[in-house]
């Protein structure tokens, strides 16, 4: 470390009153890091995916490989399996974070939490939620879904998952804190989760019978939208009370 | 304006007991204090009221002569607060971890900034290796990277010389120093002795006492 005597910029003297540079620039930094430092811990994105894979597997084997059966089934089983996947994933949202010293640092910025707090639920949800929608399909074929509903599939999850990612957020700010958080987290989330099943699993069913589609993906869009306004909220104000803790 | 932080009649119970009572602190520019006292003695819990991250302690704080509800924000744009873990991501590496905080902090100045600061604190060529594979000392120099980037009027700082050499500590209090003589605040915890000079103060915790002031 060198000396710095008189190394410091004349603007330190100074009281800002107002915090320095834009919002823009943090929240896309969050999202940059965030969607780094994921990506270079790969079993965590790819382990919501495999127990998504396994746990449908398993109800060919465990019910009965009978087609007909399977596809009267299979819109919710998959919309449970996924949910459950993404819920896998959320204890580590704020835990590294905690463990390391830089969510102290989060909550310290001059700029507004929510919506830092915001870009790393984006982030969960790009590698999480929207790889689990793409990948249902896939596994649709294996429970006999019937054609014509995979699209819906694939669309509502896209959508229901970003509310399932919103609203574990929440959970996951609360129980940062403790040191096994994990199973108060699902008991805490999963009931907040049941609109988003009914509505999700709903439109892969409407879309089988042929009917009604657009009005349980509008009402998953409108679940999304007083999600995307309330969560990040209450994630902020559920982070400052874990914290302060 | 000028940096003044003042705190009436501060007073912080945990668990039935008294880490502080009646404690009356001022940090004007040009100050560094130094809070001391036994370990349990409540230095963090001082430091972090103090930061504005912990809401249930009893007394006033102000920032400028306005009460600190109010003038948060502008606080929190003046402060660069390093706590007890150096809030350095072990996946990524030192240039990245100080983006981060770059952009966080709003500080123009792009790689030529974090490198030039990296230098300063001895971490020249391990700019590119991940956090992980550095020591403990290395990740506590990546965090105190940030009191060259990003400038800020008042230093809150946890312990800031754990696992760091010799070197590296006369360094860092010469930084101090130079700091409140630039016009800067600094509140310092730290078990390591001090040199004293004419812009330190003191303030001693625990024993239950309410020693406040130098």
């Amino acid at each position: 470390m060198a000396a710095s005597e008189g190394a410091l910029p004349k603007e330190v003297a100074v009281v800002h009153e107002e915090p320095r540079g834009g919002l823009a620039v943090a929240v896309w930094a969050t999202l940059k890091r965030d969607l780094v430092l994921l990506l270079r811990r790969r079993s965590e994105v790819l382990n919501p995916l495999v127990f998504f894979a396994i746990v449908i597997t398993l109800f060919p084997i465990g019910i009965s490989p009978d087609p007909a059966l399977l596809a009267a089934i299979a819109p919710g089983l998959l919309w449970v399996a996924a949910l459950l996947a993404a819920l896998l994933s959320l204890d580590s949202l704020f835990r590294a974070d905690y463990d390391d010293g830089s969510l102290e640092q989060l909550l310290l910025t001059p700029q507004p939490l929510a919506l830092l707090a915001l870009a790393k639920v984006a982030v969960h949800w790009l590698l999480t939620g929207l790889p689990l929608a793409l990948m249902a399909p896939v596994l649709g074929i294996m429970l006999a879904l019937p054609a014509g509903s995979y699209l819906v599939l694939a669309v509502s999850l896209a959508l229901g998952s970003a509310s399932l990612s919103l609203i574990g957020a929440i959970g996951a700010a609360l129980t940062v804190g403790l040191a096994r958080g994990g199973v108060l987290l699902s008991l805490l989330v999963l009931p907040l989760y049941i609109p988003v099943l009914i509505f999700g699993a709903g439109a892969v069913q409407a879309a089988i019978f042929g009917d009604g589609v657009l009005a349980h993906l509008a009402i998953l869009g409108a679940l999304l939208a007083l999600a995307l306004i309330l969560a990040p909220l209450a994630i902020a104000a559920s982070l400052r009370i874990s914290i302060n803790g | 304006m000028s940096l003044r932080l003042q705190a009436r009649n501060l007073a912080c119970e945990r668990d039935d007991r008294w880490l502080f009572r009646g404690l009356d602190l001022d940090i004007r520019a040009g100050e560094i204090v130094r809070v001391e006292g036994p370990n349990g003695s409540g230095k963090t819990t001082l430091l972090k009221i103090l930061s504005g991250q912990l809401a249930d302690y009893e007394g006033e704080l102000s920032w400028g002569g306005r009460p600190m509800r109010e003038a948060r924000e502008s606080f929190l744009a003046n402060l660069l607060y390093l706590g007890h873990s150096p809030g350095v991501k072990a996946a990524l590496t030192p240039l990245e971890n100080l983006a981060w905080y770059q952009a966080l902090a709003g500080q123009p100045g792009g790689e030529a900034a974090r490198f030039a600061a990296l230098e300063e604190v001895g971490l020249a060529g391990f700019e590119d290796v991940p956090a992980a594979q550095l020591s403990a000392g290395q990740q506590r120099r990546v965090a105190l990277a940030r009191l060259a980037l990003t400038p800020r009027l008042l230093w809150v700082l946890d312990e800031p010389f754990t696992a760091i050499d010799r070197d590296g500590v006369a360094a860092l209090e010469q930084r101090l120093v130079g700091h409140a003589r630039a016009g800067g605040g600094v509140l310092v915890t730290t078990h390591h002795g001090l040199t004293p000079c004419a812009e330190l103060r003191r303030i001693r915790l625990g024993g239950g006492a309410h020693d406040g002031g130098i």
